[in-house]
C-alpha cells in the first residue's frame, strides 16, 4: 500500500507542474503591454518609468526565467498581490476560503446522503416507481444550472414564503443559526446538481455489481439479501462512486463562484467575480491556482480512499 | 473491392464463424432501433430537434425585435399582446427567447466543434503513437482537467476579454480533455485489432489507417460525447452570461435574461422563469439524447 501511495504522489508532480505553468501563462493571455497589466489600466507613465518597471518585475527576462521566479515565490507561499488593494493574495484568500469551504462542505453533506440512499434504493428496486422518480429527478438535477436553481429557491423561500433571506452573510462564530439560515439556500443550489450526479453513479454502479456472478453465487448459497447487499454489493459499488464523488466535490468549487455571487457570500468565488470587473488579474490567477491545487489534493485523497476500500491495494506491497 | 475486405476482416487469414460475421455486418441499425425504443431518448431527440429549429428559424418569426423596448408595457404578465410577458425594459420575452436560442445554438456548435476537433486529433495521435507522445498529451489533458471547467472558462475569458467568441473558445478548451480521453482509449484498443494490423501490413500510410479504419469506429461514442458536451456548452454559456461574461446587453442570451430580471423577481417572476425553463429544457434534451444513444450502444443494457 505504501508503494502504491508513493507512486500516486510521484505522479502528481508533473500534473502540479503543468497546473503551475497554465496558471502562470493565464495572465499572459491579457492583450496589451504587461506593464499595464501589472499596474492596472489607469497608470500613466513615461517611457523611462516603464523601462524601470520592466527591469524591476523582470519582464525583460525570458519567459522560462520569469516562470521559475514566479514558481519560487508561489512555493514560498506568495501567490501574488491584488492590484486593487495592494494586499497579499495569500492573506486575502485566507480570509475568504473558510466561507467557500463551509458552503462546499454543507452542499456535500446535504447532497451525498440522500443521493446514495436513493441511488441504492433505485438500483435494488429497478424499474419500480421509486426508480423511475429517482431517474427523472436525476435528469432534471443535471440539467438545471446552479444559478437557475438559486433563482427558483429565492423565489420560493425568500419571496413567496419569506422563510430565508435572499442575500447576505452572517459569520459562523457570531451567530451559528443565522449563519445556517444564510447558507442553506446557497448550499442547496450548489448541492442539488451534485446530488443528482452522485445518485446516478450510485444507481448505475450498484446495478452493475448486482449483475455480477459472485452476487448470484452469494444469493444461491442462501445469504439474506441485506447480507448480500452489505457484504458483496456495496463495497464493490463504492469504487466508482468515490472516483466520481472526488471529481465532483472539486467541481463544486467552480459552481461556488456563481452561487456566492448570487447570494452575496464573501468567499473566494465572489472575490473572483469582483476581480473580473475590476480587471484585477492576479486575483483571478491566484484563485485559479488555489482551486486547482485543491482539486489535485482531492484526487490524492480519492487515491488514498481507494487503497482503504480495495483490499488488493491494501494488501499489496 | 479489396479495401472492403481489409476493412472488415482479412478473409482466409482468420476464419470467422458465420454467426459473428452476421452480427458485424449491420451493427448500426440495432443501436438506432435501440435508441428509438427508449422513450426518454426519443423525448430528448424531439427537444433537440425543436431547439434546433427554433434556433435556426426563430428570429425570423419573432413578433418583436430583441432590443425593441415598449416603455408603456414594462413587466407585463404573460398573455395578451406579449405571449410570455415583457421584462423590465418592456421588451417582449418570447421574441428575446427566440433570438437567444440562436446564441445558445451557435455557442454549442462552435465550442463542441473546437473541443471535438482538438480532442479527436490529439486522441488519435496519442492513442495510435503511444509512448512519450501519448504520455505528454495525456498529461496536458490531465492538467486542463485539474481546473474546475467553469472556473477555468471564467479565468480564460477574464484574461482574453469578455466576448462571445472568447466564451466559445473557453468552453471549447475546457471540454477538449473529455473528447481526447475517449478517442485515445478507443484508438488504443482499435490499434490492436486485426483489420488495423492488416491495413498497416499492406502498407497503408498512418493518416489513411487513422481516417479510414480507426476513425469510423469512433463515430458512435463521439455522437454521445457531442450531445453531452453540447448540453454542457449551453449550460456553461448561460452560467457565464449570468455572471455578465459574453455578449453585452441588450444581447438576448438566456443566461443574461435570467440575471437581468433577477432583481425584479418579486414583481415579474416570469421574466426569469421563461428563459430559465428554456435553458433547462434544452440542456435536458441534449442530456437525454446523449444518454439514450449511450444506452442503446451498450450491449449490456440492451436486454
Amino acid at each position: 500500500m505504501r508503494k502504491y501511495l508513493l507512486t500516486r504522489v510521484a505522479l502528481l508532480v508533473p500534473v502540479l507542474l503543468g497546473v503551475s505553468i497554465v496558471t502562470f501563462s493565464l495572465i499572459r493571455l491579457v492583450p496589451g503591454d504587461p506593464v499595464t497589466v501589472i499596474l492596472g489600466p489607469d497608470a500613466r507613465l513615461t517611457a523611462d518609468q516603464v523601462a524601470n518597471i520592466r527591469t524591476q518585475y523582470g519582464l525583460d527576462d525570458p519567459a522560462p526565467v520569469q516562470y521559475a521566479k514566479w514558481l519560487g515565490k508561489v512555493l514560498s507561499g506568495d501567490i501574488g498581490t491584488s492590484f486593487r488593494t495592494g494586499r497579499s493574495l495569500t492573506q486575502e484568500l485566507a480570509l475568504r476560503l473558510p466561507v467557500t469551504l463551509e458552503l462546499t462542505a454543507l452542499a456535500v453533506v446535504l447532497g451525498i446522503v440522500p443521493a446514495i440512499l436513493v441511488g441504492i434504493l433505485a438500483a435494488v428496486r429497478r424499474n419500480s416507481a421509486a426508480d423511475y422518480i429517482a431517474t427523472m429527478s436525476t435528469l432534471v438535477g443535471i440539467s438545471v444550472p446552479n444559478f437557475l436553481l438559486a433563482t427558483l429557491l429565492v423565489l420560493a423561500f425568500s419571496i413567496w414564503l419569506r422563510w430565508l433571506p435572499p442575500i447576505g452573510y452572517v459569520e459562523l462564530n457570531i451567530d451559528p443559526l443565522g449563519n445556517l439560515k444564510t447558507m442553506l439556500l446557497p448550499a442547496i443550489s450548489l448541492g442539488l446538481p451534485f446530488a443528482a450526479i452522485m445518485m446516478r453513479i450510485t444507481r448505475s454502479s450498484v446495478l452493475e455489481v448486482l449483475g455480477q456472478d459472485y452476487v448470484r453465487v452469494a444469493r444461491a448459497k442462501g445469504l439474506r439479501s441485506d447480507g448480500v447487499l452489505g457484504r458483496h454489493v456495496l463495497p464493490n459499488a463504492a469504487i466508482p462512486v468515490i472516483t466520481v464523488g472526488g471529481i465532483q466535490i472539486a467541481r463544486l468549487l467552480g459552481g461556488a463562484v456563481i452561487v456566492e455571487t448570487i447570494f452575496g457570500l464573501p468567499g473566494i468565488g465572489r472575490y473572483v467575480y469582483e476581480a473580473i470587473s475590476m480587471r484585477d488579474y492576479p486575483v483571478v490567477q491566484g484563485v485559479t491556482l488555489v482551486v486547482a491545487l485543491a482539486f489535485v489534493l482531492v484526487s490524492l485523497i480519492v487515491d488514498v480512499l481507494y487503497a482503504v476500500v480495495d483490499p488488493r491495494l491494501r494488501m499489496a506491497d | 473491392m479489396q479495401q472492403v475486405d481489409v476493412q472488415t476482416r482479412p478473409v482466409g487469414l482468420v476464419q470467422t464463424p458465420p454467426k459473428q460475421r452476421a452480427q458485424s455486418i449491420k451493427p448500426r441499425p440495432s443501436w438506432v432501433r435501440g435508441l428509438l425504443r427508449q422513450r426518454l431518448a426519443l423525448t430528448g431527440l424531439i427537444l433537440v430537434l425543436f431547439f434546433s429549429v427554433v434556433a435556426i428559424g426563430g428570429a425570423r418569426v419573432a413578433p418583436y425585435g430583441f432590443s425593441e423596448q415598449h416603455s408603456r408595457d414594462r413587466m407585463q404578465p404573460p398573455g395578451g399582446a406579449y405571449v410570455l410577458g415583457t421584462d423590465e425594459f418592456g421588451r417582449d420575452i418570447f421574441s428575446r427567447l427566440l433570438y437567444g436560442a440562436g446564441i445558445s445554438f451557435q455557442v454549442g456548435v462552435i465550442s463542441v466543434g473546437i473541443s471535438g476537433l482538438a480532442g479527436i486529433l490529439l486522441g488519435l495521435v496519442a492513442g495510435y503513437r503511444g509512448g512519450w507522445v501519448d504520455a505528454i498529451l495525456s498529461l496536458l489533458m490531465d492538467v486542463v482537467f485539474a481546473f474546475p471547467a467553469i472556473l477555468l472558462a471564467i479565468a480564460i475569458i477574464a484574461m482574453l476579454g469578455s466576448s462571445l467568441p472568447n466564451v466559445m473558445l473557453a468552453i471549447g478548451i475546457v471540454n477538449t480533455p473529455t473528447f481526447m480521453r475517449v478517442v485515445r482509449g478507443s484508438t488504443l484498443s482499435l490499434r490492436r485489432t486485426t483489420y488495423v494490423e492488416a491495413a498497416v501490413s499492406l502498407g497503408a500510410p498512418t493518416v489513411r489507417v487513422l481516417a479510414r479504419h480507426v476513425f469510423p469506429n469512433l463515430a458512435a461514442p463521439l455522437i454521445v460525447l457531442a450531445s453531452l458536451n453540447f448540453a454542457f456548452a449551453v449550460l456553461a454559456e448561460a452560467s457565464l452570461a449570468f455572471l455578465g461574461l459574453g455578449n453585452k446587453p441588450p444581447s438576448p442570451s438566456w443566461g443574461s435574461m435570467v440575471s437581468s430580471s433577477y432583481g425584479f423577481l418579486e414583481i415579474a417572476p416570469w421574466a426569469a422563469l421563461f428563459p430559465g425553463a428554456a435553458i433547462a429544457l434544452t440542456v435536458l434534451g441534449f442530456n437525454l439524447l446523449g444518454d439514450g444513444v449511450r444506452d442503446a450502444l451498450d450491449p449490456r443494457l440492451r436486454y
